[in-house]
């Protein structure tokens, strides 16, 4: 019997702070990919609703429910973070471990990202998501009240956390000029 | 020499300097420019053909001359103007483009031969002998002629760049802009306003003049104030919009830290792309010299910055100033220069009818015709008789609105008599409105007007209401210029004081028949370099004009490009330098692959170990050859994960499938994994797989880790496009997913060691799939070979990937077997012919790799029909093969051609080409090639030739499957 242990994609590369910038990683649990079948959105809207309590957000949005969130992460799909999965007329599947999540949070996360992504994050607001780069990478970014979550490629954590520290340490030292 | 009491600058804060070693002190909110017209230092640079003495001219970046090196912790900024560099504590500044000294420029011989260095002069010179232009001639040239240095080593300072977003970008921040952004600003609208300078203001700064009662720069620093104090409201000053493109998008340089003795970690600058809704441009507008003899001297400046050192910063450029001008600014020069205690030598106004009247020297209708003094200015001649005693002369040729953004997107100016000057014509820019003096209104009164009203323009198309700002009293006078481009006698005349051309070279252009603008402007170097003829492009037009016989609207304008000033290459790729370039992705293995030792190697963005070598090997071939042996004798593992993995799910996902791949996938079982073929819309081969069904309606396809974003990008293409009816979803699960192969005859017996439920081959063949368990989680099995061993490729939750890597290095060992690299892995499947990207590099077809007969005759598929047009069969395509060296030479190398033994090896002749080269510790030296009928040509001896490594080899030709060619060994 082999014993296997788990590891966090940014396992030993944060929690980093510079001024009052922190970057955290997000432990987002079980996520699902969902897109529906042709002509079922209504349906899986609705076996969400009752599961979890959220169901299928509009575009670029996330909803939070009881147990679980929905939020849009392109056209006709959505990730679901919940525990257990009700029975879709969806495609599933299982992205738990695809994504590295972290979470930038503190005055001049905004000015942070503007060096980074081409979207106009001050437009947007606590709940909006959007399929953006940062720098190279592809990304999911969502608002939230707490800050702004990034999920990136797994295999480009390190990358991340790179790119963002290098302009944290800039944006705290240009913040103080 | 400082005035008391005059000037913007902090007096109770000195700053010291070096220039050109030698230490100066000036005070805080000085440039370096005004520290050193303050310090007494007229020369500062020497010019770029000639290598005439140069003194500074201007205030802002319109400065042709005083362009230095900035030297700062080991790296050099060339080209900084003096006009724009902050004073700071530890400035190390040092004038370029001399030989010997500044004073004493060994290459001051050029001005010397002047007579024959005019326009053109290097077209006509250095024809012959042809093979001396690039190696003595160019090299000379450079040597001679130039602007700042390049260290040639890695800048290791640090720049940004960034994005922004407004409703309304305002471009400068003198009257007009500050009253433009007020407008927005109170209106609501998102607004950044940005100046170039350090201190927002612009004119205001820099003259006497009032708004509302108070002095113009109270005036404006408390309304920037009200502005920053607004959350709807970005102000950037030290940042310079340098283009204007389309879309509403604009660029801008700021300059971070250039006035920072420390930065920290702030960068030194950042490049902006500023996405506006709308514009308002009110950049302002230069002032223009006059071409004369011997303009160039140090000393002879612009009458704008004569007087405006002397306003904002209480430094006079001279003890005697003469002014020479041409409208009523002029005049204000002398009026300013006296109240502020300086001796005005004369006024000259080439205006007969003028009302001025004042305690100076007063010549109407007369012109300075010749400047006396080398290296600063000691006199000048007045109408060709009267010398006049002075150490500075400031002259104005009236005003040339700021055009250059509103020209960006190729719209022409317009040319208005009134002012003599070229103004914008309406929506050259869409979304952009031109205020102000950039639009040729030059009062501050107008100015505040045209502010107010452009913004409420710009704010209707946007759909914002706004109400006027109260409008402030300001003086509304007029220039009232008369034309004056050049004055009329011998000498040399400058009309481009930073690429040395004078009215003699322009004249001569148009005489040689280069009489259009652009073609002028080339001829002469004329508005070249950092410089773009901020000063020279409307002077050297004008001259253009008189000397064809065309008037100045007829001759027009060269084109205004992007950037109004030069920004850094380092700048715009920031963040790109050296691993920035691309992100880098890191197996779940990554990190115990490198503590074996194993050298990474990048695949696509991924980093995958190349070999792992043991203690005893000194060469990367013992690592790779024991590898392979390890491979082919007991067992080994390999991180597999960078392999593309897609996920098709949906009731027409089977259908989906067999339109993509060559093969019929709708036929699969469930459990079970087929090999597949893609190819692209042109019949080319475009990546090969492995398609393995999960469900009914749930297939995972496997691409090569150099083609999975461009298989994802096709398949979304096809989904969206060509069948967007069809009942289908993809999403990649690359990343999910840790999966390693399990290559080897005891392969099963490891896996055994390791899974819940024992494998046999009856409950797990050959191309099955399923889903297993392993340490009491679940993981994915396919049992499908790359090695043409007996192998399962096993996936588990990335999370797991690092601790399985282990767990199977740890139950290999004790079979004699162990971890195998990219080296290793080559081998295996050159032995047995299988193809990577080396194979199918985009311009072979399924006929070429010999899988025609998988393009099913049942069904269509992408890129079928394509395949069959005539010219991509036959014996005229280059087919794959095996080759193996038959004479002495074994040596064979990738991309190196085949010839027919008895042909010269000439393009011509060549026969094919190898994509593959491999040493294989049971077969020897093999090769994977592309070779013309090569499958009617087996047994055939060839010539292999590396041409680049200079190597012959004779090979024979054979099929590319060296090794089991009935595949015993992965079903068994």
């Amino acid at each position: 019997m082999v014993d296997l242990t788990a590891n966090t994609p940014c396992a030993g590369l944060l929690p980093l702070s510079h001024g009052e910038l922190s970057l955290k990683e997000r432990n987002y649990g079980a996520v699902w990919s969902v897109a529906p079948f042709n002509g079922a959105s209504r349906d899986v809207s609705a076996a969400l609703k009752k599961a979890i309590g959220a169901g299928l957000p509009g575009d670029g949005r996330l909803l939070a429910g009881k147990s679980g969130e929905v939020f849009w992460t392109g056209q006709g799909q959505y990730f679901v973070r919940a525990l257990k999965l009700p029975k879709l007329p969806a495609a599933l599947s299982d992205q738990s471990d695809a994504w590295a999540c972290v979470g930038l949070e503190g005055g001049g996360a905004i000015d942070v990202l503007a060096r980074l992504c081409p979207l106009n994050l001050r437009s947007m607001d606590e709940g909006d998501v959007a399929r953006s780069l940062i720098g190279h990478m592809q990304a999911i970014i969502i608002m939230r009240s707490d800050g702004i979550d990034l999920m990136v490629f797994r295999s480009m954590a390190a990358t991340l956390v790179h790119e963002l520290e290098r302009v944290m340490r800039s944006v705290t030292a240009q913040r103080a000029l | 020499m400082r005035l008391d009491g005059k000037g913007l600058v902090n007096r109770d804060a000195k700053v010291s300097f070096k220039f050109d070693g030698v230490t100066y002190s000036g005070f805080e909110g000085d440039t370096m420019a005004s520290a050193l017209l303050a310090n007494g230092v007229s020369l500062v640079g020497r010019s770029f053909k000639y290598h005439r003495p140069r003194g500074i001219m201007s205030d802002g970046s319109q400065e042709p001359n005083g362009l230095v090196e900035l030297h700062r912790a080991g790296e050099i900024t060339p080209n900084v103007r003096l006009t724009q560099q902050e004073l700071h504590h530890g400035i190390d500044a040092r004038a370029q483009n001399y030989w010997g000294s500044l004073s004493w420029d060994l290459l001051e011989v050029n001005d010397l031969l002047a007579p024959f260095l005019g326009a053109g002069f290097y077209y006509k010179t250095f024809m012959w002998p042809k093979a001396f232009w690039e190696k003595l001639y160019e090299p000379t040239i450079r040597r001679a002629a130039g602007l700042g240095r390049l260290l040639m080593a890695k800048n290791t300072q640090y720049y940004e760049k960034a994005y922004a977003f407004c409703d309304v970008l305002v471009v400068g921040a003198g009257p007009t802009g500050i009253m433009a952004a007020l407008t927005a600003a109170r209106a609501g609208a998102d607004v950044i306003l940005c100046d170039e300078d350090f201190r927002m203001g612009g004119r205001l700064n820099f003259e006497t003049h009032e708004i509302g009662g108070k002095p113009g720069h109270v005036w404006a620093a408390e309304r920037v104030a009200e502005l920053q104090a607004m959350d709807n409201v970005r102000v950037m000053c030290r940042t310079t919009v340098t283009g204007a493109y389309d879309g509403g998008t604009y660029a801008a340089l700021e300059r971070v830290s250039h006035h920072l003795a420390n930065s920290g970690d702030a960068p030194l600058e950042t490049f902006w792309r500023i996405a506006a809704k709308g514009c308002v441009y009110a950049a302002g507008a230069m002032e223009r010299p006059i071409a004369f003899r011997n303009n160039d001297r140090p000393g002879v400046m612009m009458a704008s910055a004569v007087r405006g050192y002397v306003n904002r910063f209480g430094a006079a450029p001279g003890k005697r100033v003469a002014i020479f001008g041409n409208n009523n600014d002029a005049f204000r020069t002398a009026t300013d220069l006296v109240d502020a205690g300086v001796h005005v030598a004369a006024y000259i106004d080439s205006r007969r009818d003028t009302d001025i009247a004042g305690d100076f020297p007063i010549y109407k209708g007369a012109h300075v015709t010749n400047v006396h003094g080398r290296k600063e200015v000691q006199g000048i001649t007045v109408n060709g008789r009267d010398d006049i005693m002075a150490d500075c002369l400031a002259v104005s040729g009236g005003w040339n609105p700021t055009v250059h953004l509103a020209c960006h997107l190729g719209g022409r100016p317009q040319w208005n008599a009134a002012i003599s000057a070229f103004i914008p014509r309406p929506g050259m820019v869409p979304g952009m409105e031109v205020a102000g003096a950039a639009g040729g209104t030059f009062s501050t009164s107008g100015c505040l007007k045209s502010g107010i009203f452009r913004a409420k323009e710009v704010l209707k198309m946007l759909g914002i209401n706004a109400r006027a700002p109260r409008m402030p009293e300001a003086e509304d006078s007029q220039t009232a210029v008369e034309p004056l481009w050049q004055v009329p006698g011998k000498g040399r005349a400058w009309l481009d004081f930073q690429n040395d051309v004078t009215v003699k070279d322009v004249t001569q252009s148009a005489r040689e028949n280069m009489s259009s603008v652009e073609h002028m402007k080339r001829y002469t170097t004329q508005g070249m370099a950092p410089d773009q003829g901020k000063n020279s492009n409307i002077g050297a037009l004008a001259v253009l004009a008189d000397a064809t016989g065309r008037g100045i609207p007829e001759t027009g304008t060269t084109t205004y490009r992007p950037p109004y000033t030069p920004v850094s290459i380092a700048a715009m790729g920031a963040y790109a330098e050296e691993e920035g370039f691309a992100p880098q992705r890191f197996t779940t293995s990554d990190a115990t692959s490198r503590e074996m030792g194993a050298p990474m190697i990048e695949a696509a963005l991924w980093y995958r170990p190349s070999y792992f070598p043991k203690q005893s090997e000194t060469h990367w071939r013992q690592s790779c050859d024991r590898e392979v042996a390890m491979v082919r004798s007991d067992v080994g593992i390999c991180d597999v994960s960078t392999l593309g993995k897609i996920d098709v799910q949906g009731p027409d996902a089977a259908a989906f499938l067999d339109f993509v791949y060559t093969n019929t996938m709708s036929t699969l079982k469930v459990g079970r994994v087929r090999y597949g073929l893609m190819l692209r819309e042109d019949g080319h081969v475009m990546d090969d797989g492995t398609c393995a069904r999960l469900g009914k309606a749930h297939f995972v396809i496997t691409t090569t880790t150099a083609a999975a974003g461009q298989v994802m990008r096709h398949l979304e293409f096809v989904r969206q496009c060509l069948r967007p009816n069809w009942d289908v979803q993809l999403i990649s699960t690359t990343e999910q997913w840790a999966q390693f192969a399990v290559a080897g005859p005891k392969s099963r017996d490891l896996l055994n060691q390791l899974l819940s439920k024992k494998l046999t081959d009856a409950s797990f063949p050959f191309m099955a799939c399923g889903n297993v368990s392993i340490g009491g989680f679940k993981a994915r099995l396919f049992r499908i070979s790359f090695s043409g061993e007996h192998a399962y490729e096993i996936a588990v939750p990335a999370r797991y990937g690092a601790s399985l890597f282990q767990a199977l290095l740890a139950a290999a060992k004790p079979l004699g077997g162990g971890a195998y690299g990219m080296e290793a892995l080559n081998v295996l499947r050159i032995e047995k012919g299988f193809i990577t990207h080396a194979e199918i590099h985009g311009r072979v077809t399924a006929f070429d790799i010999g899988m025609e007969r998988m393009i099913s005759a049942k069904k269509d598929c992408i890129g079928k029909t394509a395949a069959a047009r005539p010219g991509l069969l036959g014996k005229n395509r280059e087919q794959l093969v095996g080759l193996q060296p038959v004479g002495a030479v074994k040596e064979m190398n990738a991309g190196a051609y085949l010839f027919e033994t008895e042909d010269e090896p000439t393009r011509a002749n060549q026969q094919g080409y190898t994509t593959s080269v491999a040493f294989s510790p049971e077969l020897g030296m093999l090769a994977l090639a592309f070779l013309r009928d090569g499958r009617a040509r087996y047994g055939e001896t060839l010539r292999l030739v590396d041409h680049i490594r200079k190597v012959q080899t004779f090979v024979v030709v054979t099929n590319p499957v060296f090794l089991d060619k009935e595949g015993e060994r992965a079903r068994g």
